[in-house]
């Protein structure tokens, strides 16, 4: 349990995310806006992108994140969010899954 | 999402000051709303529930969908004095998910024995609050039953706006430090926030049932913050 009170900086995906930034680099952000059943990582959970595919936080069980990190490139790119929904792999035209049988939708926009 | 909209998130967030993020999700435009910033209609009474319950969610609102990100500093809670009741309290408050700190100067109490597994300060409150200032997302309970480590702490409490001070002690034993706090230059609305006799009323006994009713009482102030202006708390 972690029970510090405040922000671990070095792991903060929006500490991070500001960072980046600060450094010059391109940036998008994830955000789980919705869940159903079983779900990895709750409802306002980050995961942060550049532009060359790093990434940090996570927005499921680590079942997804492949997929979100290449439509953060695009959105880096375009500059227009994007919303992604993830489901079982079976029931969805994702090819990714999420293998616990829950559903999250994925809000994907770049920073500024 | 706006750079500047980060940067401002950050800064609250690093300050322990609640705040929600409003992504409007048809057009992408963000915003911060702080604690106590009034936002009209549908939307700013799902903003205002999200800063009680710190749950995060997408609501329709004017139309609209948006995405409320709520971000609230953990709550802990400081205790003042290393007494029996603060070794029950200590582990039940961090297992109902409230990080624990005691704090008290006499060093026979406040030994690591007594309480293994919980921040121990075997300080004057006025040194260790100097370090680790308290803030609207902390509680207080003052314990000690003595003025000259009580007094202080509960008067930084009140004046840092602390979600919830409790103060051990009868009726007559609080109708005595009502007048210190009002010496110390406490007003009279502010030393009513306090609870005392401390802790809900369960008919406690024991340390530990003491322990029980403060932590209840603790959660209690936690989940309805907001709410005393509209009459829901009695």
């Amino acid at each position: 349990m972690d029970e510090s009170i405040y922000l671990d900086e070095a792991r903060d995906p929006l500490i991070i995310a500001e960072g980046w930034m600060k450094d010059g680099r391109d940036v998008a952000i994830a955000t789980v806006v919705e869940t159903w059943g079983s779900a990895p990582r709750p409802v306002g959970s980050h995961l942060v992108i550049d532009a060359e595919g790093n990434f940090h936080g996570s927005v499921s069980g680590g079942c997804v994140e492949g997929a979100v990190v290449t439509e953060a490139m695009d959105v880096i790119g375009s500059g227009k969010p994007k919303m992604l929904e993830f489901g079982v792999a079976d029931e969805t035209a994702w090819q990714v899954g999420l293998s616990c049988g829950g559903r999250i939708k994925v809000y994907v926009e770049r920073l500024g | 999402m706006d750079p500047y909209v980060l940067k401002t998130l950050n800064e609250e967030r690093r300050a322990r000051r609640a705040a929600v993020l409003v992504t409007d999700l048809g057009d992408g435009r963000d915003r911060i709303v702080r604690e106590g910033d009034r936002v009209a209609g549908d939307l700013g009474a799902a903003i205002a529930n999200a800063f009680r319950t710190g749950i995060s969610r997408s609501v329709e609102a004017e139309g609209r969908t948006f995405f409320l990100n709520a971000h609230l500093p953990r709550p802990r809670l400081v205790v003042v004095g290393a007494v029996h009741i603060s070794q029950a309290l200590g582990p039940m408050a961090r297992i109902a998910g409230y990080p624990v700190e005691i704090i008290d100067p006499r060093t026979a109490f406040a030994t690591p024995e007594r309480f293994p597994n919980v921040a121990l300060h075997a300080e004057w409150p006025e040194d260790v609050l100097k370090r680790a200032p308290l803030d609207s997302y902390t509680a207080l309970a003052a314990v000690t039953h003595d003025p000259k480590i009580d007094d202080f702490a509960l008067k930084a409490a009140l004046d840092a706006r602390c979600f919830y001070i409790g103060a051990l002690g009868s009726r007559k034993t609080h109708a005595k430090r009502v007048e210190r706090l009002l010496a110390l230059g406490a007003g009279a609305d502010q030393i009513a926030r306090i609870h005392a006799p401390i802790g809900l009323d369960i008919g406690a006994a024991s340390p530990a049932e003491i322990a029980v009713a403060v932590l209840a009482q603790t959660i209690h102030a936690f989940r309805s913050r907001g709410l005393e202006a509209k009459g829901a708390v009695a």
